[in-house]
């Protein structure tokens, strides 16, 4: 496939790994914060190819992994109402909540759909007007557009029964967030390219500035990865932190226009939670009251007290503290089969990564 | 879930949707948030939806520059 297999090209991975392994010997330690880099690492075998002092620590950039506990208990109590869809992406289905998850209520007969897309909660809402059809609105700047599309695409249809429990999340804050506490010693962010591809390079422009950090914004494929890491080692050393694009073919300064006119028309920021990290301010977005007759915040229903295993370290994994092999229950307790946390659900979780390939 | 592949604007329907080639496999994408693609070009498709273009004059220089400096 044009533009994917270029960027596999071995010869020119091994011959960035052999650069990077005659930078530097100071132990530095890269972030990625976004799932799917997260993913791409671990399958691509790039952290055991590189020097040891070179350390990449995943952060808080799986949507399903950040989701409060409180949050999941929402979407069940949502899915006991009556004649109601509950449309969610796939992993979010097996997230625990504090005593059930949707799968568990899907067994027990609520009526939960996965999607892929969502357009495919809005073809529900044609399909069954009868019924009130729910998306489960989990993602960052890289799928808030597309839920933007469906609202603006309701208004403008005759579609009365589609509502959106928006739990949508932005990058810069949380980044922010994990720099103001200075719990995890950052040396550099690999900067989450299809995020980036929305928001275009300038929210980053404070991690330099304020921070000193070394910001490289990347692609997905090992290429794209190595060269992304090669330079933050670059900037470390120059002691010149700047935000720079190595992901041109797809990111341009501005990001994209017409999917940030789109999300500000339809949400405004709000204060969010974020698993394991808690209130971060203006973290999240709402739907605009405006679109308050879609905003699935307004059904009242019976949320239980959330309560989680205190156990489990999905916290400290998502704040790059711990990588899950310091988790008491990872491996033993928590597997794929019977996760515990969020972060052994989700495909890009860090702790389902560690357990398929490390 | 930030997954994005690339794939190939075959033919624009109208101004919300165009059918793209993705490997061999063709299909209907939207294009609202990136309503300005035309015939030939590559775009990154993520859950349904064209995201950003890509721009084949800058991929071809990066690789470029990439390339000498592992030269």
């Amino acid at each position: 496939m044009k533009y994917r297999d270029e960027y596999r090209d071995k010869a020119l991975c091994q011959s960035i790994i052999r650069r990077i392994k005659k930078l530097t010997n100071v132990n530095m330690n890269l972030m990625e914060v976004c799932g799917t880099h997260t993913v791409a690492i671990f399958r691509s075998g790039i952290k055991g190819m590189l020097p040891e002092n070179i350390h990449l620590i995943s952060g808080p950039g799986c949507p399903v992994c950040v989701t409060p506990v409180s949050a999941i208990d929402h979407m069940i109590a949502l899915s006991k109402m009556d004649d109601t869809i509950i449309a969610t992406f796939g992993d979010m289905i097996d997230v625990p909540g504090s005593s059930s998850s949707l799968k568990q209520e899907k067994a027990k007969g609520a009526d939960i759909r996965v999607i892929y897309s969502p357009l495919q909660a809005l073809e529900l809402a044609r399909k069954f007007p009868q019924k009130k059809i729910i998306l489960v609105g989990i993602g960052f700047e890289t799928t808030i557009p597309l839920l933007a599309s469906v609202i603006l695409e309701t208004v403008n249809s005759s579609i009365q029964n589609f509502y959106l429990l928006s739990l949508a999340k932005v990058m810069p804050p949380i980044m922010k967030e994990l720099l103001k506490s200075g719990e995890t010693k950052i040396d550099g962010f690999l900067c989450p390219g299809h995020v980036s591809t929305i928001i275009g390079t300038q929210p980053y422009q404070f991690i330099p500035r304020q921070y000193h950090i070394p910001c490289v914004i990347a692609g997905f494929e090992p290429v794209d990865i190595l060269f992304a890491i090669y330079c933050l080692i670059q900037q470390n050393i120059n002691r010149k932190p700047v935000v720079e694009n190595q992901y041109q073919r797809a990111v341009r300064e501005e990001g994209n226009p017409v999917a940030l006119r789109k999300m500000k028309e339809v949400f405004s920021p709000v204060d969010s939670e974020w698993r394991g990290i808690g209130k971060v301010t203006k973290s999240g977005l709402d739907l605009k009251p405006e679109y308050f007759s879609m905003n699935a915040r307004n059904f009242i229903v019976e949320i239980e007290k959330s309560r989680e295993n205190p156990e489990c370290r999905c916290g400290e994994v998502l704040r790059g503290v711990i990588t899950p092999l310091y988790c008491p229950l990872f491996k033993k307790v928590c597997t794929p089969e019977n996760p515990i946390g969020a972060c052994m659900v989700s495909s890009e979780g860090t702790c389902a990564a560690y357990y398929k390939y490390q | 879930m930030c997954l994005a592949i690339p794939g190939k604007i075959i033919k624009k329907i109208n101004s919300e949707q165009a059918e793209v080639l993705l490997g061999e496999i063709k299909k209907i994408i939207r294009i609202d948030l990136l309503p300005e693609v035309t015939k030939g070009d590559y775009v990154l498709i993520h859950a349904g939806y064209a995201i950003t273009r890509i721009n084949a004059k800058e991929a071809d220089e990066v690789n470029r520059a990439w390339k000498e400096i592992c030269s």
